[in-house]
């Protein structure tokens, strides 16, 4: 479109190439451009390599162990049956006993609840601390804490024996859920001490003009503003103390285990043949916990983690 | 102001982070119900001398006295002021109503009572529609009143506004603003404001305190620090457009001293000296407002320019030319504004100037 066209139309001539026909509107899209067959065949590519797994596993724990042995891994069960999940729940075998998974996933419960709520608890009020109220020492009692993050957990297995061991609380459920607790605090400390360094000073300032104190900020102010980053410190430690294997093994005793040690005794347990339908029913009810969590509360989480990275 | 009671007292105020010495040595007297503005450039100290008052910020050196109580060490609560900040503070999760009740709630005041001063202060302020809103659904300028709202409410002394109109459009900004005025006029409270908007300052201040580097440089009433700054800070940092300043010699000659730059001999006969300077090296400082263009005889001295540019400004319009080899701006009225190029004769009176000495005191 030229200059001339343009002049000749401003001074009232109505101009054909200012009219009709030309470019108009939205840019118009190929679906099919080199672009997104690259995009979308990349995607698609990553999806059934992360999906294929658990395709596999909740394939196979709807087979018969007959069906199985036939070795078609890929095949969708001819004959779909429940049974091996009602045995993974109620029946399969450790090396101890045949009550399967359901006594390990109430410990489970009995070690999580506990735990998480104790640990948000005193990590929450940690984080306000360092955030808002400036006491001397502040800088290091974190550098502390955060430098506790990085130990490896190898190095603390056994000085934690002692400790438990020393105050009675070795092979107890009260003693994985302060060691769960203890091991939360670095990550979760850091999480909440962030998000409450971005929220406003001036807020905390007025509140104190206000005459509210430590507390009276802490549960009228801080707390209502901090949803987003309960609900991502619940799921992380939901899903943290659900998957851990280590502590439960370390710290409690076999009719404490947690479910994820008797998932693996259940599988490992070498009683004539392996059940394979009923180890993937097993492990697909394990992680059925975490999985929820994540499903209910996905977008939430996703805006706990930016509010939380806005400041460092 | 030794007639009046003094409401807020500060004396050898000192504040350091580290080594690092914010707030130096200060003293300040406001008297009861005086409006005083702290005024300064970023990073001078004059809301952190604020958030001492307050009490927010544990001092280093020094004692705050409020209404002749020494409240250096009591909490921000106990000292009997209320404060508004600059992003407002509200509590977002809490309606207008429950915003302006924290602070009483918090004490256990009655539950009458608590609802007899909301609705003083939300007639005051005429935010009676908005009790029921939450923060978010208010306008900056409704939210600045219900901040002002909640320091009313607690019945203070002092209220002390910590840049309350910053974040705010300039015509919310200058609308606010006289109702500030209003409201100091109509509850005569003590009033300390802190601001960088000079306008601001000189609209609202009783009396002004001129920050720079953590000290306070001249604290005195707006026409005597816009018409005899101290020094060359106060005398740059007031008044848009600025000061102009020549620079160059003071002298001795046999008729009385004379200001001197390059081709420049201006004689200060009228001029009033606060000291008896020494002839040495010296700045002219004077308003663009105070100078005479076009404008016949009678001045002390005059000369003769060309018109470099001409910037119109709506009422008036500021010309620049250049006066002793230095760029020199006048302010006419617009109807009276020469054209760029044109010859035009500059008359200045040192009645109306500011000299100071090389190290910016003024003489």
């Amino acid at each position: 479109m030229s200059g001339p066209a343009i002049l000749s139309a401003a001074a009232g001539v109505e101009a054909l190439a200012l009219g009709a026909g030309g470019p108009q509107g939205p840019k118009p899209r190929r679906a099919l451009s080199r672009r997104n067959v690259f995009v979308y065949g990349t995607l698609l590519v990553v999806a059934v390599y992360y999906l294929l797994p658990l395709y596999v596993m909740v394939v196979t724990s709807l087979k018969g162990m007959p069906e199985i042995r036939l070795g078609n891994v890929f095949s969708p069960p001819v004959e779909i049956t429940f049974e091996p999940w009602a045995r993974a729940w109620s029946s399969a075998c450790t090396g101890l006993n045949c009550d399967g998974l359901s006594r390990g996933f109430w410990n489970s419960v009995r070690i999580t609840v506990p735990s998480v709520v104790l640990s948000i608890a005193i990590a929450s009020v940690n984080g306000y601390a360092l955030a808002n109220w400036r006491f001397k020492g502040a800088e290091i009692f974190f550098a502390i804490l955060i430098v506790g993050a990085f130990i490896p957990y190898q190095v603390m297995l056994y000085p934690i024996v002692i400790i438990l061991r020393e105050i009675g609380l070795y092979g107890t459920l009260t003693g994985l859920v302060l060691v769960h607790s203890v091991f939360g605090m670095p990550i979760l400390t850091l999480l909440f001490r962030n998000y409450f360094a971005s929220i406003p000073e001036e807020l905390f300032k007025a509140a104190r003009v206000d005459g509210a104190g430590f507390w009276g900020i802490y549960v009228h102010i801080m707390l209502p503003m901090s949803l987003p980053i309960f609900v991502v410190a619940v799921i992380l430690q939901i899903t943290g103390i659900w998957n851990d294997f280590l502590f439960g093994v370390v710290y409690t005793k076999p009719d404490l285990y947690p479910m994820t040690v008797q998932l693996n005794n259940i599988v490992n347990a070498t009683m004539g043949v392996k059940e394979y339908n009923v180890n993937m029913a097993a492990t697909l009810i394990t992680g059925l916990v975490p999985l929820v969590v994540y499903f209910v509360s996905g977008k939430l989480f996703v805006r706990g983690i930016a509010a939380g990275a806005v400041k460092g | 102001m030794a007639q009046t009671a003094i409401s807020v007292s500060v004396r050898d105020l000192s504040l350091s982070f580290g080594v690092v010495k914010v707030l130096k040595s200060l003293n300040l007297d406001v008297a009861e119900g005086e409006f005083v503005v702290l005024l300064g450039p970023s990073g001078c100290g004059k809301s952190t001398l604020l958030n001492c008052i307050a009490g927010l910020l544990d001092i280093s050196e020094g004692r705050v006295f409020i209404k002749g109580r020494n409240v250096t060490w009591e909490e921000p609560a106990n000292r009997g002021i209320g404060m508004v900040f600059q992003s407002y503070a509200l509590y977002p999760q809490m309606s207008v109503e429950r915003n302006l009740s924290f602070g009483l709630r918090v004490a256990g005041m009655p539950k009458d009572e608590i609802a007899r001063r909301i609705a003083r202060a939300a007639e005051i302020l005429q935010i009676e529609p908005l009790l029921k809103r939450k923060p978010a659904a208010l306008s900056g300028g409704q939210r600045q009143r219900v901040a002002i709202g909640r320091a009313l409410v607690r019945d203070v002394d002092v209220f002390l506004f910590d840049e309350p109109l910053s974040n705010l459009d300039a015509k919310l900004r200058s609308e606010l603003r006289v109702e500030i005025k209003l409201l100091h006029r109509r509850l005569k409270n003590t009033m300390i404001y802190v601001t960088h908007d000079q306008i601001e300052a000189m609209t609202l201040a009783d009396r002004i305190a001129v920050m720079k580097g953590g000290v306070i440089q001249q604290f005195d009433a707006p026409q005597v620090i816009y018409n005899r700054p101290v020094n060359r800070f106060v005398a740059g940092f007031l008044g848009s457009p600025g000061m102009n300043f020549l620079e160059g010699r003071l002298e001795q000659a046999a008729t009385g001293r004379r200001f001197a730059a390059e081709g420049v001999s201006i004689p200060l006969s009228t001029y009033d000296f606060e000291t008896a300077p020494r002839p040495g090296p010296a700045a002219f400082g004077i308003r663009p407002e105070h100078v005479g263009l076009n404008s016949g005889a009678g001045w002390p001295f005059s000369a003769s320019a060309a018109v470099e540019v001409v910037e119109p400004m709506g009422s008036d319009t500021l010309v620049w030319l250049k006066l002793a080899g230095q760029n020199f701006s006048v302010r006419v009225t617009s109807e009276r504004a020469p054209r760029a190029g044109e010859m035009v004769t500059v008359g200045l009176d040192p009645l109306r100037a500011s000299l100071f000495d090389d190290v910016g005191n003024r003489l």
